[in-house]
Formats: structure tokens, C-alpha cells, sequence
């Protein structure tokens, strides 16, 4: 069941956010790709949640504020949209690019955050094992790179691309850059405060992920008190996609075990 | 016309089979291809041609910036240019450009260039540039900021050379308490700064308004776009409320002239051929990184490459037909060169009379024809 597509406003600041299921809310923050589609985990997620998929400012057809000029921006944005979205406890949950606005959220202001879900989460450096480079991959090398069955690449690249997807492509592709080339693909000063993240948290990390080596999420999870890491086998960079079920299954049982 | 001899110094030893075992002769070349012997004495050759460009009556001899790349020995020109300084006496020393986002002071190159304008005693011509794209794989610099940066290190570095100091600087990317050289530039108010561009509405545009007015040289393109780039300056320049004169125009192109056209393609071919597919070819996603260009002349470059198909190798009979070099006769090059001045008013012609693996022996003789044959006949 296709999510609904629904502009969402915050400040002035207008974005583009796909939303449907129902239960305690859950708020889905995408990766350096963007959001093209409603995906299976979500209808998955659906099932338990309410889930809300905005698609951040700069990226696709999403306002692009001249102010929006790096990671901590967008951070304090995620905190002014949490408080619009009402008095609840969100369930949190990012997916590498995604994964890093929400770790540094969480950082600052845990207080709406009921838990956080990190699916290979950029935002820290683990030295002597650099991310590998997205920015001098071919268009090719970016979408095989991604994923470790490369089944997924092979549909994903016979797929024609229109004028208007192309440039909305681009407006990722510069979103990505303005957030993540340097330093790249981390926050010096994150990873000090990851002990401020006092809630229960999920660190999904895919085994063979070619971008974020796998033996980030060990970092990630000697940091965050009390987290668990789960490291999925035969996944590439977006357990997500290439995960589905299990990538929602691990979300849902860090919700059940918080009831 | 004003003449130009510039030198990119390429590392003309380079292995061209290894250098296609990798993605590019840029940013992940490894450097083991270098062989500093080699390399030694690829200086000193290059070097003797720029001082021997002042003897056969050049008015500037030009060096640039680039980085991680056989492409262009001169990481640091202004070396270079100092050398070249302390071996010529009357003619013009252009580095253009310096790459000004690539830096995270632009002081240091406001000192740089103030240095070599006193030792120089005021034949120092700088130009400002962004860097190509793979210079933000090299070094770095987010290229989402590099329009942002470049603004703000011109204003810097003007503002040093121009406001008597100590001044301050308060800018997003650049915030300095002291802005205060020692030296001074020799020439007043500065020395002149060229901008080489691969050309862009926006940039002409700057360097087109009034309280700039700086000399646009349209770099490596086929004569229809320098002559459309010049032309839009030109109208620019109208639209400011003033006219144009040769000397802010000019253009940027490979050179050779030998005895007859079909000598001047066979001793060229080569040179031309590596210049364009070995050494300056890069992938798109290098050359353009995110942010280098305007969203929206990205989106068009982005369509106009769909349609254009995969790149491939060029053919010096294409280039030579796109005008993006000149290649013939005494006679072939002087109406090439002739029809683009007349039709653009351009003052500036700066030529590279060594590209690509051109041995020494016929950068020489291209020198000297050129020199004997075209540059007399185009001065007036």
C-alpha cells in the first residue's frame, strides 16, 4: 500500500513528505539518495506505526533554504519539525545521511525522542578505515556500489530516467555534497557526545557495506550506553532496501521492548 | 593585439598505457609515474622556453596552478614566476590563475603575488580562478562552496592590496582580525587580474561590471563559444553603460604553425591528441563535482551531454575543425587567428606553443615561426 504524498511546513520552510500506516509515530529520515519512492520497509513499519517519511530541505522537490548549510542546521530543522508534528514520542529512525541528522538530534535534545534507529549512519570518522569515495564514483559505480546483491543495481539501472528525475538526482546530489564532502562523511565533535543519546537505540549496519565499513557500527555502539548492533549479513550500504524484513523487524522489537 | 606564451608544463614522460589503467591522469594517478630525473629536467626545458619567449618578443610569459596531475607540473606557480623573474627583464610574468576557493587564507596569496610585484618591480599580472573540479577531489574543498569562496578571497585580496592596513575581513568562509601586507604590491592600485574561464553567464557578468572590468580570456573552447563568450561580455559591458575595449578580451588556444598545413597537423597530432584525451580528460564526475557549477547550468551541461552521447577520443582533424586549436601555415594560422580577433575585437591572444607530449626541438621551432610569421603580422 503506497504511502500518501503531502507537503509539510515548518517555519518557512516547505518539504515534500510521504506518510501512512498507523499507530505511535515514526519518523523516517532518508539517505543521501533522497526519497524517490514509498519503499517496502515502510509498508512494513506501516503496519506498527504511523510513519512519516519527509524528504529533507535541498533534496527532490523539497524547499532549499539559503540558511540550510550544514549538518547541525540540519539537525536543529529535525527538532523545529518534531515539535510540529505534536505533543508525541517519535520513534526515530535514519538511514546513512539520514542516520547522521538523526544521531546528531539525538545529541542535542533527546526529550521527544521515545527511541533512535541508526541504518548505517554516516557522522563519525574510525581512523585507518576511510568511507569509500561516492563523490568519484561513476553513476554506475554509485548505485552497484550500494548494494552487495547486485540483482538490486541491475533493475535499478535498466530503469529509464526522465529530464525531471535527472534534475531531481542533481538537487541530491548537491544536498549530499553541501552536508557531507568535508569533512568527509563526519562531524568532528559528534562521536564526543554520543553518550548524551540516553534512550533505547538500534545500530543496523549491512556486512559488506562498501561505503561505511562494517566495523563503524562497533564504534557506534561502544558510544551510545546501552545500545545493540546488529550486523546483517550478505547487506550492502541500505539494509532498508536490501533488507526489508529484517531491517523492520529489528525496529519493531526496539519499540516492543520499550512497552 | 597584446601576445601571451603560456606553459602548463605537462609531465610529458608520462607512461600513457599505465595512465589509462586508472581513472583519470588526475587526483588517483599514482605517483610512482613520476620520476623526479625526468621530471628535473622537464622544469629546466620549459623554463628555457619561457625566458625564450621574452627574447623573440612575447609582451607576457604565463604559467598556472594544478594540482595532483600530470596534466600540469605547477602545483606552486609562483615558484615558478619567481624564477622566471630574476631570468627576464621587460616581460610581463602571468600566473593565471591561482586557484583562490582551494586555500584557506587568501591572504597568503595576496602576500604571494605582492612579493613577486615588488621583485618583479611591477611586471606581475595575476589571474583568479576557481580550480577545475578535480582540484576539490585533491584537496578537499567542498566544491558545493567553491562560487561562495571564490567571491570572498577575491574581495579579500583586494581589499588587502587596495585598503591601507591593518584592515579586517568578516566573510562566511574567510574571517580575518589582521589584513595587513608587508609588502605592498608594487603596481597601483594592483597588480591586473585576469580572469581565465571555461566561461559561464554569471562570470562574465562579474568580471564585466563597471568597478571590476577585468580582461575575460575564454580558455580551451572551439571558436564559435569564444566568440559567443566574447561577445557576451562585450554586451555585458554594454549593458554596464561603457564599451568593451580589446584589452579586456581574449582567448586561450594550442598553437602551431610549421612551412605547410599538412606538416604543421603531422608534427602536431600527437601533442594535441595526448593534451586533450591523456592528459586533460577526466570523468564527469571529477571534473564537475556538486556545487562547482550553478544548479542550473549543471542541469543544462547535464542534458546537453545526454544528447551528446559518450565521450570519446578526439582526432586532431576535429579539433582543428571546432577551432578549439590552431594548427597550419603561416598563412592558415594568421587567418585563423585573424577572423576570431576581427569578429570578437579581442586584444589578447595567449597561445601554448608546447601541449601534450610536443618535444622540445619542435616547441622551438613553433616558437620561433610563430614569433617570425604571425605575431608581427597581428600586432597592428
Amino acid at each position: 500500500m503506497p504511502g500518501t504524498e503531502t507537503k509539510h511546513k515548518v517555519r518557512d520552510v516547505n518539504v515534500r513528505m510521504l506518510r501512512g500506516g498507523s499507530g505511535p509515530p515514526l519518523v523516517f529520515l532518508h539517505g543521501a539518495n533522497g526519497l524517490p519512492v514509498w519503499l517496502p520497509v515502510f509498508d512494513l513499519l506501516a503496519k506498527k506505526f504511523e510513519v512519516f517519511v519527509p524528504e529533507h530541505p535541498g533534496f527532490g522537490s523539497s524547499d532549499n533554504p539559503a540558511w540550510m548549510r550544514n549538518i547541525g542546521d540540519l539537525a536543529m530543522y529535525y527538532l523545529d519539525f518534531l515539535d510540529g508534528l505534536g505533543p508525541y514520542q517519535v520513534h526515530l529512525v535514519g538511514q546513512s545521511l539520514g542516520g547522521w541528522a538523526a544521531a546528531e538530534v539525538a545529541v542535542r535534545n533527546c526529550s521527544r525522542l521515545a527511541t533512535l534507529s541508526l541504518l548505517g549512519p554516516a557522522g563519525i570518522r574510525v581512523k585507518g578505515m576511510p568511507s569509500g569515495d561516492n563523490f568519484i564514483w561513476d553513476a554506475e559505480e554509485s548505485v552497484r556500489n550500494l548494494y552487495h546483491d547486485q540483482s538490486i543495481p541491475d533493475r535499478m539501472l535498466a530503469m529509464p530516467v526522465s529530464d525531471e528525475q535527472a534534475d531531481l538526482m542533481l538537487n541530491n546530489r548537491f544536498a549530499t555534497a553541501k552536508f557531507g564532502w568535508e569533512p568527509r562523511w563526519f562531524n568532528p565533535s559528534l562521536e564526543r557526545w554520543l553518550h548524551r543519546i540516553r534512550i533505547p537505540t538500534l545500530v543496523v549496519w549491512g556486512k559488506n557495506d562498501k561505503l561505511f565499513p562494517s566495523a563503524y557500527a562497533a564504534r557506534w555502539g561502544e558510544r551510545i550506553p546501552g545500545s545493540r548492533v546488529e550486523v546483517i549479513a550478505d547487506c550492502g550500504h541500505v539494509p532498508a532496501v536490501e533488507k526489508p524484513e529484517q531491517t523492520a523487524k529489528e525496529i519493531i522489537r526496539l519499540y516492543a521492548g520499550t512497552r | 593585439m597584446q601576445f601571451t606564451f603560456f606553459h602548463l608544463m605537462p609531465y610529458r614522460p608520462l607512461d600513457l598505457t599505465e595512465r589509462h589503467k586508472h581513472r583519470a591522469g588526475w587526483v588517483v594517478l599514482p605517483n610512482s609515474l613520476y620520476d623526479p630525473k625526468k621530471g628535473a629536467d622537464e622544469y629546466q626545458s620549459y623554463i628555457e622556453q619561457l625566458v625564450y619567449a621574452e627574447k623573440l618578443g612575447f609582451d607576457v610569459i604565463a604559467v598556472n596552478e594544478h594540482h595532483q596531475t600530470a596534466y600540469g607540473m605547477m602545483p606552486a606557480p609562483n615558484l615558478i614566476a619567481a624564477n622566471l623573474i630574476a631570468r627576464t627583464s621587460k616581460a610581463k610574468i602571468a600566473i593565471i590563475g591561482r586557484a583562490l576557493p582551494l586555500v584557506n587564507n587568501p591572504v597568503n596569496i595576496a602576500e604571494e603575488f605582492a612579493m613577486l610585484d615588488n621583485l618583479s618591480r611591477g611586471r606581475i599580472i595575476t589571474g583568479f580562478v576557481r580550480g577545475i573540479g578535480n582540484e576539490y577531489h585533491s584537496t578537499g574543498i567542498n566544491p558545493f562552496f567553491s562560487h561562495e569562496r571564490y567571491q570572498e578571497a577575491h574581495d579579500l585580496i583586494v581589499q588587502a592590496w587596495t585598503k591601507p592596513g591593518p584592515t579586517s575581513f568578516e566573510g562566511e568562509h574567510y574571517n580575518v582580525r589582521y589584513v595587513n601586507l608587508w609588502p605592498r604590491p608594487y603596481q597601483t592600485p594592483h597588480p591586473p587580474i585576469w580572469i581565465p574561464s571555461m566561461g559561464s553567464s554569471e562570470t562574465i557578468k562579474w568580471a564585466a561590471a563597471p568597478e571590476r572590468k577585468y580582461p575575460f580570456l575564454v580558455t580551451f573552447s572551439g571558436r564559435d563559444l569564444v566568440a559567443r563568450y566574447l561577445n557576451l561580455y562585450r554586451e555585458q559591458a554594454k549593458q554596464f553603460g561603457y564599451e568593451a575595449s580589446a584589452d579586456q578580451l581574449g582567448w586561450a588556444t594550442p598553437v602551431y604553425v610549421a612551412d605547410t598545413d599538412e606538416r604543421a597537423r603531422q608534427e602536431a597530432k600527437a601533442g594535441m591528441e595526448t593534451l586533450f584525451n591523456d592528459f586533460l580528460a577526466v570523468p564527469f564526475q571529477m571534473l564537475l563535482p556538486p556545487g562547482y557549477m550553478s544548479l542550473p547550468s549543471m542541469k543544462n551541461t547535464l542534458k546537453m551531454r545526454k544528447a551528446l552521447g559518450a565521450q570519446k577520443r578526439h582526432s586532431i582533424d576535429e579539433l582543428m575543425e571546432s577551432g578549439t586549436v590552431v594548427v597550419g601555415s603561416p598563412q592558415t594560422v594568421r587567418d585563423e587567428l585573424s577572423k576570431l580577433r576581427d569578429a570578437t575585437g579581442a586584444g589578447k591572444l595567449i597561445v601554448m606553443l608546447q601541449f601534450g607530449v610536443l618535444p622540445d626541438d619542435l616547441t622551438r621551432r613553433n616558437m620561433e615561426m610563430f614569433a617570425a610569421e604571425v605575431m608581427p603580422q597581428l600586432r597592428n
